[in-house]
């Protein structure tokens, strides 16, 4: 097996006397999609937190392709190749579904001396539709996005997370809000042409059927621990997950 | 909402036509009153800037006396009379303090971006009307300026001076239309609605806000130095906080769709502030406040969604 895109070594999340997070070592691999499922508070966002910088862990690292980025920043993950999106989808509601794709590609170019330069360029414009039409959003590229349903806002969401091929894609709960008959439908959407980039995948999901069907390898976490991590199949019919992880899920 | 149709340079040669064009048909009295909209319009026109990035500036009065100040100062007491040379250190005075207070003021939004800009303001109000030697708060007058050796005399100066800020105003929106369009100034709104994500997307948006309060404050030390040119004369009322919160009232009136908006804008509010005082010498002050008024519940988006809207119909 090649090496490990994303290492983490006994991450530990401490808030006062609150302890979210600890004993977590994981590590992925390239190209591989992995589900973290557990009920609420388990400690996944707060992982996902850790892993793109925007909380610092208390202790433990963080290796992202070898390199050490334990307490960096968002932006500082985000150049190094991480994106995530979010449970609730971040987004720009004033501004047009293809605006806000061009605002994540522009971004992308910050760091790079790229605000200096004419942000709309034709190849600019090209990619951005292009991104829309791969992510099945093209028909709405030029409608305001905060009248959008809230399907459609959370496939914008990872469609921007997804701008200027990230080598890892953490995404947090990506149907939740989404009803119960679409989110196959809408995995499906998002999956594939995150899978065509040859992109690292890691999602946040309490529906058992979407973890099953999507992700090859699960870790289950309960109270802020590493319950289990292997196979899905197998994690998802080991004793302790069914009676900790999937009994509490919908809780 | 981000707009695509910024880059359009024969627009603003037309613009500058018309107003030269106009300028020479206009009774003096009006043409004057657009002169100095014109300068103050730069003014509005960086406070409209930072709004997009959700920084209201209640002390962009501050570049804008600066501007004035230097021109002044160099003229009246350095004898520098050139006015190239006399702009060129209103641009450079202002952004180097737009640099200094950029560095301090970019990580600060909302109200307490707005007040610490209108401390700093307050402060060097303070410090002019204590300078006596800069007329404490009659300010100075300063001597006619010359283009390049050449000082033009009493019959063509106005014309004079009125084509150089028409000229120099329209250039500044086409430059400031070209920082729109730019990375930066993309970024602006992305700033204002979700800072967090644009983290998360690899951008800084302490840089974007960094970069357009510069941009203001280059903006704002231009048009003090045309002010201090078009008048002959400066005070510390340009760093005052009542003159700061006129470019903000402007600069919600004229809207956020246009470069220009904010220069029409600006020229609109002397008009009525004009004719307010001639009709009501006790209560022009109402006047403005109900105009302001209408347009905040009416035209939400300022005056220029007049325009937006007739051209989406």
């Amino acid at each position: 097996m090649s090496d490990p895109i994303l290492v983490t070594e006994n991450l530990e999340k401490r808030f006062g006397g609150v302890v979210a997070a600890s004993e977590i070592s994981l590590s992925l691999y390239p190209g591989e999609t992995l589900a973290v499922i557990g009920s609420n508070g388990a400690g996944k966002t707060t992982f996902v937190n850790m892993v793109t910088g925007y909380l610092k862990p208390s202790s433990g690292t963080i290796r992202f392709r070898g390199r050490d980025i334990t307490g960096s920043s968002p932006r500082k993950t985000a150049q190094a190749g991480i994106r995530r999106s979010f449970q609730i989808s971040q987004i720009f509601p004033q501004l047009t579904v293809l605006e806000n794709v061009m605002i994540a590609e522009i971004a992308a170019a910050d760091g790079k001396g790229g605000l200096r330069r004419a942000a709309l360029t034709d190849a600019r414009m090209q990619t951005g539709r292009a991104v829309l039409d791969r992510f099945g959003l093209g028909q709405h590229s030029d409608t305001a996005v905060g009248t959008l349903p809230q399907g459609i806002k959370k496939q914008l969401d990872i469609a921007m997370a997804a701008i200027n091929d990230p080598a890892l894609i953490l995404l947090d709960e990506p149907t939740s809000g989404v009803s119960s008959d679409e989110k196959i439908e809408m995995m499906e959407r998002v999956i594939a042409p995150l899978k065509a980039d040859d992109a690292t995948l890691l999602f946040i999901e309490h529906d058992m059927d979407i973890v099953t069907r999507f992700a090859e390898r699960t870790v289950a976490f309960y109270e802020g621990k590493i319950l289990a991590d292997g196979p899905t199949r197998e994690v998802l019919s080991e004793d302790d997950v069914r009676k900790y992880v999937i009994g509490g899920v919908h809780a | 909402m981000m707009k695509t149709d910024f880059r359009r340079e024969p627009l603003y040669i037309a613009i500058l036509a018309v107003l030269l064009i106009v300028g020479f048909f206009l009774p003096s009295w009006l043409r004057f009153l657009l002169q100095t909209a014109l300068a103050g319009g730069l003014v509005a026109l960086g406070v409209a800037l930072q709004m997009r990035a959700g920084l209201v500036n209640f002390g962009q009065g501050l570049y804008y006396a600066l501007g004035g100040y230097a021109v002044g100062m160099l003229a009246a007491q350095a004898g520098i009379t050139d006015i190239f040379i006399l702009l060129i250190a209103a641009v450079l005075v202002s952004t180097v303090a737009g640099i200094v207070l950029g560095l301090l003021l970019s990580r600060y939004r909302e109200i307490f971006y707005a007040m610490l800009s209108l401390a700093v303001s307050m402060i060097l109000y303070g410090l002019l009307v204590k300078a006596a030697w800069l007329g404490s708060t009659d300010g100075f007058n300063i001597p006619p300026v010359s283009y390049l050796g050449w000082t033009p005399d009493r019959a063509v100066r106005p014309d004079i001076y009125y084509v150089t800020t028409a000229v120099l105003t329209v250039i500044a929106c086409l430059a400031t239309a070209r920082y729109l369009t730019s990375g930066a100034g993309m970024l602006c709104e992305a700033v204002a609605e979700n800072e967090i994500r644009l983290e998360y997307l690899g951008a800084s948006p302490r840089k974007v806000a960094f970069i357009v309060i510069v941009v203001a404050s280059a903006l704002s030390g231009l048009g003090g130095g045309l002010l201090a040119m078009s008048t002959g004369h400066v005070d510390p009322l340009m760093t005052n906080w009542t003159t700061s919160g006129g470019f903000v009232f402007v600069a919600l009136l004229a809207g956020r769709g246009s470069t220009i908006a904010p220069v029409i804008g600006f020229f609109l509010l002397e008009l009525v502030r004009t004719y307010a005082l001639d009709l009501a010498p006790n209560a022009w002050q109402m006047i403005l406040g109900l105009v302001m008024l209408a347009v905040i519940l009416l035209l939400p988006e300022g005056l220029w969604s007049l325009i937006e809207r007739r051209r989406k119909a």
